[in-house]
């Protein structure tokens, strides 16, 4: 039982150093001869057309709403989760309720077609 | 065979007493390095291994012999294959973000080291033991989607675009039933610490206690690799390589091990919250059970990826917010009645 948190500070610096360290070894012994043509997207044989750095529509822009609002509901849970058993009748009704009204919202967001591709 | 069971722990204590004091900060800091770099060997090896079992379960599904030509069987192809990718050309793309370009496949190879250092591997055997772990490891893991994102935008390619904003539309659909089934197994333990629910596991493995959690975990489990069918990031018939488009050499490979390393991690993870971990009968050390259990989601894992076709996104977000949700929640549900009427009932049977 302990919270080894000084060994992750340990392994974070394993693990930025080691990509670089990895990343050196093509530096070494692979070539390197860019040229103009090297250097262009791939777009599969064809010249690219316009910019790539616009503004995207994503389709699902009201999915994500929705998931901030759960996102934010494991936060909640999952501390309830953890003392669940000790807090007894009460927590136990109230984390239910706290779910049936998350419940309907979510039911909202279905029916009015926030869960669809648009 | 207990002998042979606690070998890890006596050199692990060996090594101690080569400290004056064996609990000293040194000694517990070269711990640390040792079970790190462990680790790191443990996710090169599994990405040798897996690479040529998947192409080998590649060629069993589709009637095909698979890589069979270097060495016996075609099992040196996988080392060959790294040893060509170092001496590739690393090239960057003229219009590329250059930094972020260059770091993204980096945080994708860190992830899974950075996961696979807190599971159980035996008794007593976790590298880096934290009461936290669970939430450490669904913190950790859920940045692979920001990897990707980063490397599709700053290839300036429409392509990898496409790609990456593809992996955060599937993120934010398997997140949410991802942690919600785990969350059946928080109830039943009332810790975060996975050592402590491998332990927990010992009359009983959560599988049976949890089955709608486990079936809902697999699904989503896989879709957080980002295979078939849920391989949409990097569907090559549609998005060429997705975000993997314009890397080559070894930063490619990095992408690689770190999509390896994050199978490893997630068939790990199902291992110790589902599988009973390293507990099993006592004709082979806890470590090979687990790597024995780990091996059966992989091929599991394998198996779907080469049977199934690939779903549409929209379908994919489909099936995770109206089918896969509703089923954790319920699971949740159905977990607190059971745990209620169990601590109802055994005080009054004297259990």
């Amino acid at each position: 039982m302990s919270d080894n948190f000084a060994a992750v500070g340990v392994l974070l610096i394993f693990a930025i150093a080691l990509p670089l360290i990895m990343m050196a070894v093509p530096k070494l012994i692979a070539p390197n001869k860019p040229n103009k043509e090297k250097l262009t997207p791939y777009e599969c044989g064809n010249e690219t057309i316009g910019r790539t750095w616009i503004g995207f529509k994503s389709n699902y822009f009201l999915y994500a709403l929705v998931f901030t609002a759960f996102d934010v509901e494991t936060v909640f849970l999952y501390p309830w989760a953890l003392t669940f058993r000790k807090l007894g009748t009460f927590a136990f009704v109230e984390m239910f309720v706290f779910i049936a009204i998350l419940l309907v919202g979510f039911w909202y967001a279905w029916k009015e077609g926030a869960l669809e591709w648009m | 065979m207990n002998a042979l069971n606690q070998l890890p722990l006596n050199i692990a204590a060996a090594i101690r007493s080569l400290f004056g004091d064996p609990h000293s900060i040194w000694a517990d800091l070269t711990m640390d390095i040792i079970s790190i770099i462990l680790v790191i060997v443990l996710i090169v090896l599994a990405a040798l291994i897996l690479i040529l079992l998947e192409r080998k379960v590649a060629g069993w599904t589709s009637q095909r012999p698979g890589p069979n030509r270097l060495g016996p069987h075609g099992w040196f192809q996988t080392i060959a294959d790294a040893l060509k990718l170092m001496g590739k050309e690393d090239v960057t793309p003229a219009g590329a973000d250059r930094l972020m370009f260059k770091i993204a496949p980096m945080i994708m190879f860190a992830l899974p080291m950075m996961t696979l250092a807190v599971i159980p591997y035996g008794h007593g055997m976790a590298p880096i033991r934290l009461n936290l772990g669970i939430v450490y490891y669904l913190a950790i893991s859920a940045v692979s989607t920001l990897a990707l994102l980063m490397a599709g935008w700053s290839s300036n390619n429409k392509y990898s675009l496409l790609g990456g904003m593809r992996a955060v539309a599937q993120m934010i659909s398997y997140e949410i039933p991802l942690v919600f089934s785990l969350l059946g197994v928080v109830m039943i333990t009332q810790t975060f610490n996975l050592s402590q629910i491998v332990a927990d596991q010992h009359t009983i493995p959560f599988i049976v206690l949890q089955p709608l959690a486990f079936v809902v975990y697999l699904i989503a489990g896989v879709a957080e690799v980002n295979r078939a069918p849920f391989d949409l990031v990097e569907a090559d018939q549609e998005v060429v390589a997705g975000p993997f488009t314009e890397y080559t050499g070894l930063r490619w490979g990095l992408f690689f091990l770190g999509e390896y390393g994050n199978m490893t991690a997630v068939a790990a993870l199902t291992t110790t919250m589902f599988l009973g971990g390293w507990q099993g009968p006592a004709i082979l050390p806890g470590y090979v059970w687990f790597f024995l259990k780990v091996g059966i989601i992989i091929f599991f894992q394998m198996w779907v990826r080469w049977t199934f076709p690939r779903i549409r996104i929209d379908h994919l977000m489909g099936l995770a917010w109206k089918v896969l949700l509703p089923l954790s929640i319920l699971n949740i549900f159905l977990t607190g009645v059971g745990i209620y009427i169990y601590q109802l009932i055994v005080p009054r049977i004297g259990g």
